[in-house]
Formats: C-alpha cells, structure tokens, sequence
C-alpha cells in the first residue's frame, strides 16, 4: 500500500495518464465486481442471520440449525472426508505420475491420456462414471472386471440357488444333514431349486453305494422327477445323481476330518471312518452364488465411489504442475545425487521431493479450494436415494436455498463455506503483500 | 541400448496399462452413447469392440433432431462466448489501469481483488438472484453471463496485471511521449504483448463456463438452460434415458476435448498460472 507512492514516483506522473482515465479502465470491472461478489459477500452475511426468505431477523437460530441437523452435520461430515483424502491423494498420485511419465518413451501420449478428463465438465465426467459404476457386471465395467477376477479366484459354484429337500440346514455358504452320522451307514441328501440346465450332461441316475464297516457312503441327489410323480426324501427312478459336489466330514469340533467329491451317480464314499458320530457338509464352493457385483452406488459405498471419480478428473492437474516443476529443476542436483550413488528411491525421497515442495504446496491448497467447492459430480453421480448419503457442504448449499427455498440457511451454509476458505485468502493476501515489500 | 530399454520395459508397460486404464471411462461413455439403449439394459458396451455391428448413430440423430437439445446447445455457446470475451476484455482493461496508470488507492483496490481469488460462488448466489429479480433478469441469458463474469474477474484481472506488468516500461513510456492514448496503448502494446496469456485465459474462461453447471442451475430456465443443465435434468431415469444422456453427454463434450487437443499448450499454461485461483 505505501508502495503506491515510490512506484508513482519511479514510472513518472509526467507521462501519466489522468486518474480519470483509470476511473474510465475500472468502471465496468469495478461495477460488476461491487455488484455481483462484494456486495453479495456482505448480503449473505446478513442473510444468513434472517429467515428462510430474508427480512425476518433470527439471530444465530440458522447456525444453530447448520450444527444440529442431521442432513447439514452429514454433509459437513463428507466434506471433511473430502478434504482429508482427495488434496493429499490427488497430489500424490500427480507426483508419481509426473516422476514416472519423465522416462517413458510415449511420455506425450501419457500425459495427455491423464489431463484429458480436466478438460470435460464434472457433469460428464459423472455420467462417465455413472457408466462405469452400474452394479451388473452385465452392464458396469469395474464390476466386469471383478467379476473377470473372481471368476478365477471364486468361480460360482454349479449348485447355487438350490435348496435341502429335507433333513439338512445351512451351513455357511454350504449345507449340513441333521442326521448324526455314523461308519456303515449310506446317506441320502436331496437338492431341490435346481434349474434344468444346473444338472451336468454326464449325471447319470443317482445310486447309493454299498458301505463297508468304516466307510460312510451316500448320495447327493436331485429330489426331483421331470414330468412329476416321486417322494420327497427319497430316490425316485429317473431322479439323476449330482456329480461335482465337495462332501466335507466334520467331527463334532467341526473340523474337517475328510473330503471328498461325488461321481456322475452322485455317490460318495468315504473311506476309513473311525468311531463316534460326524457331520456330513456340502461344500458351500459348490453353492456359491454367481458375483451379483458390488454396488458402488449404495449408501455405504456412494462417497468412496464419488472420490475415485473426481480424483480420476484431477490427477491430471497434479500431474502437469509437478511435471513443470520437475522440469525446471536443476538438473545437476538430481546428477550429483545419482553420482553419490544415491539410488533412484534416495533421489526421489531425499532430493526430488523436496525440491518440488513448494509445487505440491500449491497442488495441494488448490485441491483444497476446489474440493471445499464440489457440486456437480456428487449431484450426477450419486442417484437420487443416496443423495443425502453422498451430500456435501456445496450441494448442500444449493439443496437448501434453492431446493428447499430456506435461503437463511443456504446463506449460513454458504458463510461456513466461506469461513473454510478464508485461511487461504489471508494466505494469499500475505503472500502478495509480502511480494510487493 | 538394448539392455536400457529392456530394463525399462516393466515400467513402460506399468504405465501404459494405467494409461489405457484412465482412458476406459471416457471411452465406455463414448461407445455407450453409440449402441441401442435396449443393448445398455442387457449387454455391457465393450461386448461392441467384438460386434461393431451394434454401433450406430441413431443417439446422436435424434438428439440433433430434438429442438429441445439444439436450444440447450445453442444457449450453451450464447452464454460462453460473450462470458468468456467479456472476462477477457473487462479484465484486460482493469489489468492496464492497476499495472500502468497511476491513481488513488491502486494497491489497496488490487489487494481487494487478490483477496476475491478464491470466494466461493457459493457466498452470492442468494442475493444475486434476488436482485436479478428485482432487475428482472433472473432466467435470462444475460444473467448467466453477467453472474460467470462477475466470478471470472478476480482471477483474470490478477493474471493479466502482472503479464501486464513486466512488459518492459520504455515501451509504454515512450508511445507516451509520442502523444499516444492510452487506450491506443493499451490496443497497440498491451494486447499484443500479452496474447499468449489471453490466449490461455480465454481458453480457460470459455471451459469453465462451457462447463458450469451449478450458476445455470440457479439462473436460468428452461427456454435459456445451457446443456449441462438439459443433461442434469435427465439423470433421474438413468438407465432409462442412457441413450439420451450418453449422447448429450458427448456431444457436451466435443467442444472442449476439441480446444483441449488443440490448444493443449495454452491449456497447460493457463492452468499452471490458475493455481492460485
């Protein structure tokens, strides 16, 4: 502000122009600026201690609101999700991007590919990812790939959906007989629920072995005939052995003494039984139901869902600035480190990183601004039941005043919005203050 | 050399794997918006990469053909183009006054605008649309286009300031001598000399406003909604109107992408200059 004087002085009055000419420069700014971001800053202030459509005053009621309703703490509490994790990830990842990119031979290519979603609004790149995070794995391609994996890890089981016919309770994923189970006895266990096209090709009619003294035998079955006819509970002509099925023998401590896996007939036999009573369990793998896909856009799952989404968007950003910055270091530095016998780790830690600081500062309180802020990709990309599941202190803001038409609290909500990015303007205002001394 | 690259070959792969990767959401959006909606219901969008067969433009013709759509496109170009033009100019102007004319309370005025970098927009929007109403212009074009150059100002004026500034001052000072205005001065010097900061503060504004969904959101209406809006309001039957939102959705899209791929210079150094916004 003194400097105003000293630099009047240094560029001379006497080629000046006329204050009035300056007036003439300013006018239009200046009007729109005091009109549309002064004046309102100081109107929703005053707002904010009124009534839902202004004039009435109500003191500190619409803070006190914004502290105790349940829809504004949840809102405020994601936006604290938001801040802790998306400035310091994005960051993150940008600079991983940025040192990694620098020694790849499509580097360009790279890069591009990353910074691209910047340039698309938040409301497509919601859609985007709407796309992307459908549950089916029919339709959504992140639950694809789950279920691409999965299939391998966990493939579902060729029996899922079906059902005891009798005498049997679930088990974990499987199912047990209720029947204690002894040596020398033959065991039937019945499945209904089966879909014509669960039963293998290669079933053939279920047959009961024969058990010797230590053997325990049995049969896993389909208790049911094609065309009608037959008993519950019991193996009727034409009813088809299940082949495939784990067959676990529990002791009574429930650990697994033997396994064995039944033939085309459906039969098992497991050899060598001691004494004492046992449990018969159908393995639950041969009931495991197909992958339904994780539903990223569920109450519990919707803010993670939003983050990885808007971290997609701006990791391109982080990436660029710190890209720069790395460029523009002294490339002697990271040489002599190297020559040190630094390892590539040790140059990054040690030298890389604290060079870039000052850039991933400003990546990071950038971040912090812009997340503080964000609207548009919760609005798209949480569907209308998880809204408020979802909701932050932006979406809030618009929900209430504009939504909810309580512009007194949607003034309160956008103050505390305001008060949360003060630190940085007084930042800034240090910042340059301290440039111009 | 071999041995070098052959070392490199786990990290080249590593990254164009999380290359590819970043690029399959923005690709899934594309191809969806090319199949059949019936074909979303039942059939993920990468099952077209082995049929091409289900591609077609059906989305995008009826799109094209439905006047709702092409007047949210158009009010989209009506808004960001005198939007972004407008910021450029009356920042451009204010730049020259605080970096070259000398007056009364220049530094505390720019510290004002220093201060106004980062207010949320949030912090107007409630008595911005009362006093449109009270002017009469909420749900117009105008202001939509007033209210994004109002938030575009603070940022551009302090960027062009300084660009402003460090032109090197014998210029100015002489044209000074010679009689110019200081309107010439600023057409004739100014400008020119700071292009390619206008151009990337251009490219910036138009995005952002291209973009912006929230201040359409709040003053416009139906006959004056940009096409995010348009898109916005479609999203409540999602599965259902996917034909609809994908192609909307890209086609939102193709004006930005096409500046990004063109002016990815200018873009980049717009940014690195907007971090402090």
């Amino acid at each position: 502000m003194a400097t105003g004087t000293t630099v009047g002085r240094r560029r001379g009055r006497r080629f000046g122009a006329r204050p009035g000419v300056a007036a003439l420069f300013l006018a239009p700014a200046v009007v729109i600026l005091g009109a549309l971001v002064v004046y309102p800053i100081f109107a929703t202030v005053l707002a904010s201690f009124q009534g839902p459509t202004g004039g009435r005053w109500v003191g500190l009621d619409n803070y006190q609101e914004l502290i105790t309703n349940p829809r504004t703490r949840r809102a405020i509490r994601n936006s604290v999700i938001w801040v802790a994790v998306v400035p310091a990830t994005v960051t993150a990842l940008g600079l991983v991007f940025a040192v990694l990119s620098e020694r790849l031979s499509f580097s360009r290519a790279f890069r591009t590919a990353i910074f691209m979603p910047m340039a698309i609004s938040l409301l497509a790149g919601g859609v985007i990812w709407r796309v992307v995070y459908e549950q089916s794995p029919d339709r959504g391609v992140l639950n694809a790939g789950i279920a691409a994996v999965r299939g391998v890890t966990h493939p579902p089981g060729p029996y899922a959906g079906s059902t005891p016919s009798q005498g049997m309770r679930p088990a974990g994923e499987g199912m047990s007989l209720e029947e204690p189970v002894v040596a020398g006895h033959a065991y039937q266990l019945g499945l209904v629920g089966l879909a014509p096209e669960q039963v293998p090709k290669d079933a053939r009619a279920a047959a009961p072995g024969e058990p010797k003294a230590d053997e325990v035998v049995g049969v896993v079955f389909r208790d049911f005939r094609p065309g009608g006819g037959g008993q519950r509970g019991q193996i009727d002509q034409d009813e088809l052995g299940l082949p495939g099925m784990k067959v676990e023998l529990r002791n009574p401590d429930g650990q697994v003494v033997k396994a064995v896996t039944t033939t085309d007939d459906g039969s098992f036999r497991i050899e060598r039984v001691g004494d004492g009573t046992f449990t018969l369990v159908l393995g639950g793998a041969s009931f495991r139901p197909p992958f339904e896909g994780v539903q990223w856009l569920g109450p519990t799952l919707i803010t993670p869902a939003i983050l990885v989404a808007y971290i997609w968007i701006w990791a391109g950003f982080a990436m660029m600035v710190l890209a720069a910055g790395l460029a523009a270091l002294p490339r002697e530095v990271l040489e002599a480190a190297r020559v040190d016998g630094a390892g590539e780790w040790q140059t990054f830690r040690r030298v890389t990183v604290p060079l870039l600081a000052p850039e991933m500062g400003v990546v990071f309180i950038t971040l912090v601004i812009y997340v503080l802020k964000v609207f548009d990709i919760v609005l798209v990309v949480a569907p209308e039941t998880v809204q408020d599941d979802a909701n932050v202190i932006a979406l809030e803001m618009w929900q209430t005043a504009f939504g909810a038409r309580n512009q007194g609290l949607g003034s309160a909500v956008a103050v505390l919005l305001f008060l949360l990015v003060l630190p940085v303007m007084v930042f800034n205002l240090r910042r340059f203050q301290g440039e111009r001394s | 050399m071999g041995g070098r690259s052959l070392r490199r070959l786990p990290l080249n792969l590593g990254m164009a794997v999380v290359g590819v990767l970043w690029l399959v959401p923005t690709v899934g959006l594309l191809v969806t918006s090319l199949r059949p909606r019936a074909l979303f219901a039942t059939s993920g969008w990468w099952q077209a990469i082995t049929r091409p067969s289900q591609l077609t433009i059906e989305n995008f013709r009826r799109i094209v053909e439905d006047d709702s759509f092409v007047t949210s496109l158009w009010n989209t170009v009506l808004i960001t183009v005198p939007a972004s033009v407008g910021v450029v100019l009356l920042s451009a102007l204010a730049a020259y006054a605080f970096a070259w004319i000398e007056f009364k309370g220049r530094d505390s005025l720019f510290l004002l605008v220093v201060g106004l970098l980062v207010v949320p927009l949030q912090m107007a929007l409630v008595p911005v649309a009362r006093l449109y109403g009270d002017l009469r212009i909420f749900g117009s074009i105008l202001g939509v286009v007033l209210f994004h150059i109002a938030f575009g100002l603070p940022f551009a004026i302090f960027l062009l300031r300084n660009v402003f500034a460090s032109i090197p001052k014998d210029l100015p000072e002489a044209a000074r001598l010679d009689g110019a205005s200081e309107l010439r001065i600023f057409a004739r010097i100014m400008l020119p000399l700071g292009l390619p900061a206008i151009a990337s503060l251009t490219i910036f504004q138009f995005l952002w406003v291209w973009n912006d969904l929230l201040v359409a959101l709040v003053f416009a209406e139906t006959s004056t909604a940009p096409i995010t809006v348009a898109i916005q309001q479609q999203l409540r039957l999602f599965g259902g109107n996917i034909d609809i939102i994908s192609a909307a959705s890209f086609l939102s899209m193709l004006v930005p992408l096409t500046v990004f791929f063109a002016f990815q210079r200018y873009f980049t150094a717009g940014l690195l200059a907007g971090s402090v916004k």
